[in-house]
């Protein structure tokens, strides 16, 4: 078996590939946070919550419905981005323009309060959810065995990156939303509905946390709480990519995944703080992060 | 709109306004009317609440009290982009270049309120200097070139009224001069302009009318004729 610096190949390519994983899911969340801090300038403490609920509607929908997962895929995220809509309307839009630590408290809250309920109905242990039976499987590539789901949300999660980063950055609807994220006020000034984009934006930027909790619900255990213990590593990988970059977001959220992955294997004990470790270096030497602008 | 831009018509009448940022009273009762197809100046010194007029008028400050009047409907209550779409075209003292827009981004970003805007070809063949810098990211240009842009940008829109603040504000004379230039062309057009101008010189010759503002008021209406007879007048509110 060939060995690299006294790792086994198959070892050191399967949690490389675990590691990307990971980093797709880190990618997803943390540029659904850039969108949204970028329009509405708020930490959206509320982003895991959307994660998890959009794996428990899936195994829910399922379960009561049949709806099958690749209805899912789609339903889920526009569910739970109809229900970030009237969070906005209804809470966010009051404390607009306030000191940032109210929309701070307000998005933890509206957190606490969704996990809270939810673990009163259904506890915390996981709810099962079977993958679709075209996923079972695998391919063996010689040097390591690749479950066909585990390739189909590396492809997905990049294909949903790279489609929002080609709309914000290429199209017109784009260009209000980076104009916006300049000056609100002024486009506001140009006959543009500001309200409605910012409800909007917030409403896609959870349905990208809810389109990442759908692609979960084969692989990780669904439960209440998935969202907290991922948030955290998601905001430092916000912080290493620089708030409000959307390509930075993704980039870093792959880098930060794989970074993760080959530290399982070189060093295990160090793999749940080395992103952390990572972040203390860059906020003390890039404080704007990797890809953000100088302040 | 008949050929003839009809003078009697008022497109907009601000009465008894009065604007407040936070605790501060920046606005203490305006009372200004603007008839179409007119240019008409607010001339006065820095702070004296020329620039929030125009703010207040496109309700971007905190609070506001009074009647504003556009096309003799009622503003008080409408969102700004309810405003620009009575068709106010509004040119922010800073500018408001987005830097992560091209300069062709820029252009076509605001959406076209009124039929009659110009289209890109007239506005690149009265800014040929935004022609040849299309792909630019739009905060690259010279302070000039992004002036031209911030006026171009809302002429494409149709907006029969423009507000603009301060536009000849650190730049070279042949810029200002341009800039004369284009204001006369759209006064030619029929367009309403109102005018925050701190280069008296630049303004004199192209208005119809000047309102001095001072502590948030109107203090003087000057028209285009009596600017001699009233010059010492105007010298000592301009304190030059």
């Amino acid at each position: 078996m060939s060995m690299i610096f006294g790792v086994p190949l198959a070892v050191l390519s399967g949690q490389l590939l675990i590691g990307i994983i990971n980093g797709a899911f880190y990618a997803l969340l943390s540029l659904g946070l850039a969108v949204i801090f970028g329009l509405l300038k708020i930490i959206n403490f509320a982003h895991g919550a959307m994660y998890m609920l959009g794996a428990m509607v899936t195994v829910l929908m399922f379960d009561a419905l049949g709806v099958n997962y690749w209805v899912a895929l789609f339903l889920a995220p526009l569910v739970v981005g109809a229900f970030g809509v009237l969070i906005e309307y209804f809470l966010l839009r009051r404390i607009a323009g306030q000191d940032h630590i109210y929309s701070l408290l307000l998005t933890f809250g509206a957190a606490l309060i969704i996990q809270g309920v939810l673990v009163n109905i259904f506890g915390v242990s996981g709810l099962r959810y079977t993958m679709p039976d075209m996923f079972k499987g695998g391919v063996n590539l010689g040097f390591m065995f690749l479950p066909y789901y585990r390739a189909w949300v590396i492809v997905a999660a990049l294909v949903v990156c790279f489609g929002t980063w080609f709309v914000i950055e290429k199209t017109k609807l784009g260009s209000y939303l980076r104009a916006g994220t300049e000056d609100s006020q002024l486009m506001q000034g140009f006959g543009i509905n500001v309200p409605l984009l910012i409800s909007l934006t917030y409403g896609f930027g959870v349905a990208l946390a809810a389109f990442a909790g759908v692609l979960a619900a084969p692989i990780y255990s669904v439960t209440p709480v998935m969202g907290s213990s991922i948030l955290i590593v998601v905001f430092a990988v916000v912080v290493i990519g620089g708030m409000g970059s959307i390509g930075g977001a993704i980039i870093t959220g792959i880098l930060m995944g794989v970074i993760e992955g080959l530290t399982k294997t070189f060093y295990p004990p160090a793999s749940s703080a080395v992103i952390f470790l990572v972040m203390v270096l860059v906020l003390m030497f890039r404080p704007s992060g990797l890809f953000g602008k100088e302040a | 709109m008949s050929a003839n831009p009809d003078r009697e018509y008022e497109q907009l009448r601000v009465s008894g306004l009065h604007a407040f940022y936070g605790e501060s009273h920046i606005l203490h009762g305006i009372d200004l009317v603007v008839n179409r197809g007119e240019l008409v100046t607010l001339l006065g010194r820095n702070g004296a609440g020329r620039s929030t007029t125009l703010k207040a008028i496109m309700n971007m400050v905190g609070r506001r009290t009074g009647s504003i009047m556009i096309n003799g409907e009622e503003t008080m209550s409408c969102a700004p982009h309810h405003i620009a779409r009575l068709g106010v075209g509004y040119c922010p003292e800073h500018r408001g270049i987005f830097s992560s827009l091209s300069v062709q981004e820029n252009l076509t970003l605001p959406p076209v309120v009124r039929s009659g805007g110009m289209s890109l070809e007239e506005i690149y063949t009265m800014f040929p200097n935004l022609y040849e810098r299309r792909f630019s990211q739009g905060t690259k240009l010279s302070g000039g070139e992004q002036q031209m842009l911030a006026m171009a940008r809302i002429l494409r829109t149709g907006a029969n009224m423009l507000l603009l603040d301060e536009i000849t504000e650190g730049l070279a004379p042949v810029i200002v001069e341009k800039l004369g230039e284009v204001l006369v062309a759209l006064k030619e057009k029929g367009l309403t302009i109102v005018l925050v101008e701190q280069n008296f010189h630049f303004a004199a010759p192209l208005a119809d009318r000047h309102y001095v503002v001072e502590h948030g008021q109107i203090v003087e209406e000057i028209g285009a004729d009596e600017l001699t007879a009233k010059q010492s007048v105007l010298d000592s509110y301009l304190g030059v």
